[in-house]
């Protein structure tokens, strides 16, 4: 038992180190890009030219449609046949945020979709143009119905970033195999890893909780009440 | 000083407004009456270019814009004229995710650039003027259908248009709560508020309003003074139809 405590306690700073290098930047530069990804990619579909739009639907059925394992070895072993060497984290990156951005613009689409057209009406009526009644009043309440689902997703990709350790990227994961290939105690590594990843997405899911509280301050879409 | 002259608009195939000509002077309240699908909301639409007409030419104080069938005017063109009017809609459409204040300093802040002082100076007194400054704090969702109406009256007033557009303003409200939005919009025409209405409600059609036109299948039936309309309508039509009206009206409801 002591044996377990002190092994935990000797890979913690190595693996805590490899979660704030690598696991946390990873998750986080990967979601912000891949938002702006997916916000891009649901406005496109929702009011871009056709073409356009079936360009981007054709990128979004790619990448629901295949495993992200997979789209990972493509980008980092496979393009290189290509000409195209990129390291381990770069890799990484584009692959994440290719993903996110395909699975975040459904959660956008819909979300913008469901904001009543009698607001882009009340905003045109006042004088706003397109981008303008987009920016002031159709997205901050599309964004208050995709919270839910987009912090879902945040908190998928926490742990999903675990599989860029199969592409060599020394994330909190690959550190924990690491230390496994010179200790062999997996049993304790992994329940000692699984239990940081846990303690990473209920940190996420408090803020998630907190944030919803706060954009839902302002009561329902209205009905029409009398 | 705003004309519309021979508006005609298509949707699809289906003609729903057959070549409405109409003016309205400056300070004048004119009500759009008729039957349901008649084309008044669409009619009002086409005022302020929520929809283009496919062809007539429409002219609001100044500025002037003639419609051809596949040719949509350009965003500055429409900018020019919707600029002109303000907009009041039947279920109120106030931005939720604002309180009361900030959906009438919305389009002084973010169209006309205005300061934020100066707009929240000018929203409080369009807001005391329709007897809502006390609420300027609260989220429409805890308004009241007329609360929530009279701010969107003071929205749409907010950039001073030259026209106000109230699309069947009291018909989501009960009689009790439309009665304040009935008020509002009375004071409005006594200040000499250019408004067109489209409303089944008497008090607004009968009362309130100057002329009043009868629109039925895209067609203005009948036009003229609200009193005589109402009084002595020329038409069998329009008789026929007043007198639906002024029997809903008589069990007091303002349908
Ligand atoms: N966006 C639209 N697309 C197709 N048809 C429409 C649309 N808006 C209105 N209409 C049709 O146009 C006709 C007139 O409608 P409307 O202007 O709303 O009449 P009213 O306001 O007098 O009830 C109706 O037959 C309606 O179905
Ligand atoms: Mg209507």
């Amino acid at each position: 038992m002591l044996h377990w405590l002190t092994l935990m306690a000797d890979s913690l700073p190595s693996l805590l180190w490899a979660a704030l290098a690598f696991t946390v930047p990873l998750t986080l530069a990967s979601f912000a890009l891949g938002l702006v990804v997916g916000l891009m990619t649901a406005v496109i579909r929702l009011f871009g030219p056709p073409p356009l739009a079936a360009i981007v639907r054709f990128y979004v059925w790619i990448i629901r449609g295949t495993p992200l394992l997979v789209q990972l070895f493509l980008i980092f072993y496979g393009l290189p046949s290509a000409g195209i060497v990129l390291d381990a984290f770069p890799a990484a990156l584009i692959g994440f945020t290719l993903s996110v951005g395909a699975y975040t613009s459904e959660i956008i689409r819909a979300a913008i979709g469901s904001v009543p057209k009698g607001q882009w009406e009340a905003a045109y009526s006042i004088g706003m143009s397109w981008t303008q009644a987009m920016r002031r009043t159709v997205l901050p309440q599309a964004l208050r119905v995709a919270v839910p689902p987009l912090s879902n997703s945040f908190i998928s990709l926490v742990k999903d970033t675990s599989l860029a350790a199969a592409i060599t990227v020394p994330e909190l994961f690959q550190a924990a195999q690491r230390i496994v290939a010179t200790t062999y105690e997996p049993l304790i590594l992994y329940v000692e890893v699984a239990l940081i990843y846990l303690v990473l997405s209920s940190v996420l899911s408090a803020m998630q909780v907190r944030l919803e509280r706060r954009l839902a301050r302002y009561g329902g879409f209205l009905e029409a009440r009398s | 000083m705003i004309g519309l002259s021979n508006i005609e608009k298509r949707f699809g195939d289906v003609p729903v407004l057959k070549g409405v000509s109409l003016t309205v002077a400056e300070g004048c309240v004119t009500a759009l009456i008729g039957p349901s699908g008649g084309g008044k909301s669409t009619l009002l639409r086409c005022i302020n270019l929520l929809e283009i007409p496919n062809s007539g030419t429409l002219r609001i104080g100044e500025e002037e814009m003639s419609f051809q069938p596949g040719v949509r005017p350009g965003w500055k063109d429409i900018q020019r004229l919707r600029g002109q009017t303000g907009m009041v809609f039947q279920n109120f459409q106030l931005f939720p995710h604002r309180t009361a204040i900030e959906n009438v300093m919305e389009g002084l802040i973010t169209v006309q650039k205005w300061p934020a002082e100066r707009a929240r100076e000018r929203a409080v007194s369009l807001l005391r003027k329709v007897g809502m400054d006390h609420k300027a704090d609260a989220w429409p969702a805890t308004l009241s259908g007329g609360q929530q109406q009279r701010v969107a009256i003071a929205r749409a007033l907010a950039p001073s248009p030259r026209v106000l557009l109230c699309d069947e303003p009291t018909s989501a409200l009960d009689p009790e709560l439309s009665g304040e939005v009935v008020e509002v919009l009375g004071k409005l025409a006594e200040e000499g508020t250019t408004m067109v209405m489209a409303t089944h409600d008497l008090r607004l059609a009968a009362t309130i309003a100057h002329e009043a036109v009868f629109l039925e299948d895209g067609q203005v039936v009948e036009t003229g003074p609200s009193r005589e309309l109402f009084a002595r309508p020329a038409r069998e039509r329009t008789r026929r139809f007043v007198a639906t009206l002024t029997q809903q009206g008589q069990h007091g409801e303002g349908v």
